[in-house]
């Protein structure tokens, strides 16, 4: 908890003092929003072991969600970001009878199948602004307009704060929630049906039942960061949602060890920064970059922060 | 007395292979029953076919009374029978606690909210099973009780068998299956797995025991009754002396003419 509000803050106080700078207050924002997705696939893929190649896929199902309702209905923003989630969990229920029937490999194939479809079926559908996507209204909760700088006497500061501090609060309550559901006995549960689904069974653990829970709550993070990055960005099209996307949340996920909440956040500012930072050396910062997460998959294999020991007492 | 297990006609194949052919088999109430017979006789599919991980091709089991025949595992484990592996199939990675936990899964809060966000009959579930896995533990080895926020990839063979039992007892079952539980060990350390069991289940009181063991020496000293298995097949049955007599059993199982 502690940590928590420290990380927060610390977060709070570099936005602050980059307050001017948008380039930097997007990245971070980015860096803030992939964090709650990771922690979805962290619920799914760290926990219960269920493989889920179309991350960006169910993060576009959020975005799109939210672009359509935007544009269309007067929903409140804040409901349609958490329509947005509940939209991706709902279609991940389509997967559920494929990802309990199929293990390893054939799981993960089935997932890359499903983002290939829906991919396919946001470039076909012209309701949904077929390749050139869809613009997206500005972002209002309340009486909060998240477009507009922000101007109070003297103090002034880009609009990317307000982003930063609504991510800042999502990723928090995400942070959360994962925490707790590590630390009590569905997450006990979860972690012996990833090591032994029959040891599991044999003890009463409903193996279908928790691996459908995890999917679908992990979904629904992946959804919600999805409907927030829509707004954000104000622009959505299915090229936002390739494969390689959901292939750069499952590294994250990896790089910064399986099932650690703050492995993935580092993670995430590793994969999202290091690239940024490069610049300088142009062309060959992706090949450098490439060469870093080799070489930490290569000496931590268990990652940059590794899952510590659950501790319930 | 009554039969706590009663097994009629059972009966389990795979493709033209029958692993397990029209067994008649009762446990009584407290009773220790061995299950001895050459590898591959039959003696694990039958734990599989008890504990709803094969379904019976035939035959019925009755549990107190009731058919538990074709429930799954899960059902099986909650109506009160657990059981360990010949092979150990304990979560590595986590604590030794962790794993008396996931034993104890019938007797624990999960649902979403009492997990999530009102977690205080949690944390007194928690303690409450710390303190009933750390005295069970305890009669198995003291020190051991000590170690129980340990990964149980810390832990040497024999430990991790006492943990596994431990997993299967702390949910207080009323029928334990144990398949084989001297694999990987030496006979004195099975001995004394097995008196301590047999001092957990004088504590409980009413515990009934099944025990898959190749280890003879341990089947005569710790069982009332055993049955033989050759092929799927029940072969012989009564107390070992009596059935280490009987010529068919002799041939089959222990290779003497």
């Amino acid at each position: 908890m502690r940590k928590g509000l420290l990380a927060a803050a610390a977060v709070l106080a570099v936005s602050l003092a980059l307050r001017e700078d948008d380039f930097a207050l997007l990245l971070l924002t980015r860096v803030l929003i992939v964090i709650l997705a990771c922690l979805g696939l962290n619920v799914q893929f760290g926990y219960a072991g269920v493989v889920n190649f179309a991350g960006a896929t169910f993060f576009g199902v959020g975005g799109y969600t939210a672009a359509v309702l935007a544009r269309s209905t007067a929903v409140p923003h804040l409901f349609i970001l958490l329509i947005g989630g509940a939209a991706a969990a709902l279609a991940g229920t389509i997967l559920v009878v494929p990802v309990l029937r199929t293990r390893g490999h054939y799981a993960a194939l089935v997932t890359i199948a499903f983002a290939l479809l829906f991919r396919t079926f946001f470039e076909v559908n012209d309701a949904l602004g077929g390749p050139q996507g869809l613009k997206l209204p500005e972002l209002r909760i309340g009486p909060v307009h998240f477009n507009d700088a922000i101007e109070i006497g003297s103090f002034f500061a880009s609009f990317y704060l307000k982003y930063i501090v609504l991510s800042l609060l999502l990723a928090a309550l995400g942070f959360a929630f994962v925490l707790r559901l590590e630390r009590s006995f569905i997450g006990v549960a979860l972690d012996c049906i990833r090591l032994d689904e029959i040891a599991a069974a044999s003890f009463g653990v409903d193996v279908a039942r928790w691996k459908i829970v995890a999917f679908t709550l992990g979904n629904f993070l992946i959804g919600l960061a999805g409907a927030l990055s829509a707004f954000m960005v104000g622009f959505i099209a299915p090229d936002n949602y390739s494969f390689g996307e959901s292939l750069i949340f499952v590294s994250i996920l990896l790089l910064g060890g399986l099932g650690n909440p703050w492995g993935l956040s580092l993670a995430s500012a590793v994969v999202l920064l290091l690239p940024e930072k490069l610049q300088v050396i142009a062309e060959y910062r992706f090949l450098l970059f490439a060469a870093v997460v080799i070489l930490i998959l290569l000496f931590r294999p268990a990652g940059l922060l590794p899952r510590p020991l659950r501790r319930l007492t | 007395m009554s039969a706590l297990l009663r097994c009629r006609d059972l009966s389990r194949a795979f493709g033209g292979l029958l692993a397990l052919e029209g067994l008649d088999l009762d446990v009584e109430e407290g009773g220790v029953l061995g299950l001895i017979g050459p590898n591959g006789s039959g003696k694990t599919t039958f734990f599989n076919v008890l504990t709803g991980f094969f379904p019976a091709t035939r035959g019925e089991v009755l549990f107190a009374g009731e058919p538990i025949t074709g429930l799954s595992p899960q059902v099986v484990y909650r109506k009160g029978v657990a059981r360990t592996f010949q092979r150990s199939r304990l979560c590595l990675p986590l604590s030794i606690f962790d794993n008396l936990l996931i034993g104890n899964h019938k007797r624990l809060d999960h649902r979403l909210w009492s997990n999530l966000v009102d977690r205080r009959a949690l944390r007194r579930q928690i303690e409450q099973t710390f303190a009933e896995a750390r005295e069970l533990v305890r009669i198995f080895d003291p020190p051991l009780a000590d170690r129980l926020l340990e990964p149980a990839s810390r832990i040497p063979m024999i430990d991790r068998r006492r943990i596994e039992v431990c997993r299967a007892l702390i949910s207080r079952p009323r029928l334990l299956l144990l398949d084989e539980p001297s694999a990987g060990m030496t006979q004195e350390e099975t001995m004394r797995l097995m008196d301590d069991i047999l001092q957990v289940k004088s504590r409980l009181g009413g515990l009934t025991i099944i025990l898959i063991e190749h280890e003879m020496t341990v089947i005569e000293r710790v069982t009332e009754r055993c049955v033989v298995l050759n092929y799927g097949r029940k072969i012989a049955e009564g107390a070992y002396a009596e059935i280490a007599r009987t010529p068919s059993v002799r041939e089959a199982y222990l290779g003497l003419e």
